[in-house]
């Protein structure tokens, strides 16, 4: 009920955001839409920890911005890779264990692996990844990473 | 002050156009379906980032603004899905990455 009552809230959050006309039918019609969606989403059994991982939501403030840092790092080196005439890639296949155990952990942890370039996830299983490198050293970097143990604290919330 | 603004957005517009073309430039050099989507995922990332940076500057704060968060939102979550959808469609269809083996191969 309380995970129902926060998805409501943060959907009727989510429309206000992106009406910006606040009049009583159109803040009406919202508010009835958010309830609409939620009791959906209760029916299709969504609203868990899955469906709405909102007590993620500290440990996300923390766990972004040094994605965002990643990203950004290995965005200039794939560029400087790019732009250097001789090309120097090493396409390596590599396949490790992941530390995470939920659904919503291993999902951030392959998506942080593909969002950020020179890696992409291939195959995700739990206990297993299968990811492609644009360099040796990427491959290598990938396995029992930083980023692993950064996801695995992000999971448990902290 | 508006002036500052101005060559900061500016400044990131310039950046992302210049990721958007390396990243272009990186798709037509790469040898494989999976080296040119490591290249597409500089465009996505640097390249789309930066220009939603520049338009949020030349927005500043309003609604716009929240908005064009929420867009940024959404290509970090539906970006990786679709790659990781497109790399793995292509495993299974049996398309064989180049792969580096050989010492200081550099060019497979």
């Amino acid at each position: 009920m309380l995970k129902s009552a926060s998805l409501a809230f943060f959907l009727f959050v989510f429309w206000l955001l992106m009406s910006g006309i606040y009049e009583p039918f159109l803040m009406g019609a919202g508010l009835g839409s958010s309830l609409f969606v939620v009791w959906i989403a209760r029916r299709m059994e969504l609203v868990d920890a899955e469906g709405h991982p909102a007590h993620l939501g500290p440990a996300a403030l923390t766990y972004w911005p040094w994605l965002v840092k990643e990203i950004v790092l290995s965005a200039l080196a794939v560029t400087r890779i790019i732009l250097d005439p001789k090309l120097p890639i090493s396409p390596t296949l590599v396949r490790f264990r992941p530390r995470q155990t939920t659904t919503v952990g291993l999902v951030t942890h392959a998506n942080s692996i593909t969002l950020t370039p020179g890696t992409i996830s291939l195959e995700v299983a739990p206990g297993e990844f299968l990811v492609h490198a644009l360099t040796r050293e990427g491959a290598q970097a990938v396995t029992d990473s930083e980023m692993d143990r950064r996801v695995e604290r992000f999971e448990a919330g902290r | 002050m508006t002036l500052l603004v101005d060559v900061l957005s500016w400044a990131c517009f310039v950046a992302g156009g210049f990721f958007c073309i390396v990243g272009a430039a990186g798709m037509l050099r790469m040898p494989d379906v999976y080296t040119r989507m490591h290249a597409a995922s500089v465009i996505e990332t640097l390249g789309a980032g930066l220009m939603l940076a520049g338009m949020m500057l030349q927005a500043g704060l309003t609604l716009v603004t929240v908005k064009l968060a929420v867009i940024a939102l959404l290509v970090m979550f539906a970006s990786p899905t679709a790659s990781h959808a497109l790399a793995r469609a292509a495993m299974v269809r049996g398309v064989e990455p180049l792969l580096d083996r050989g010492e200081g191969a550099s060019k497979p």
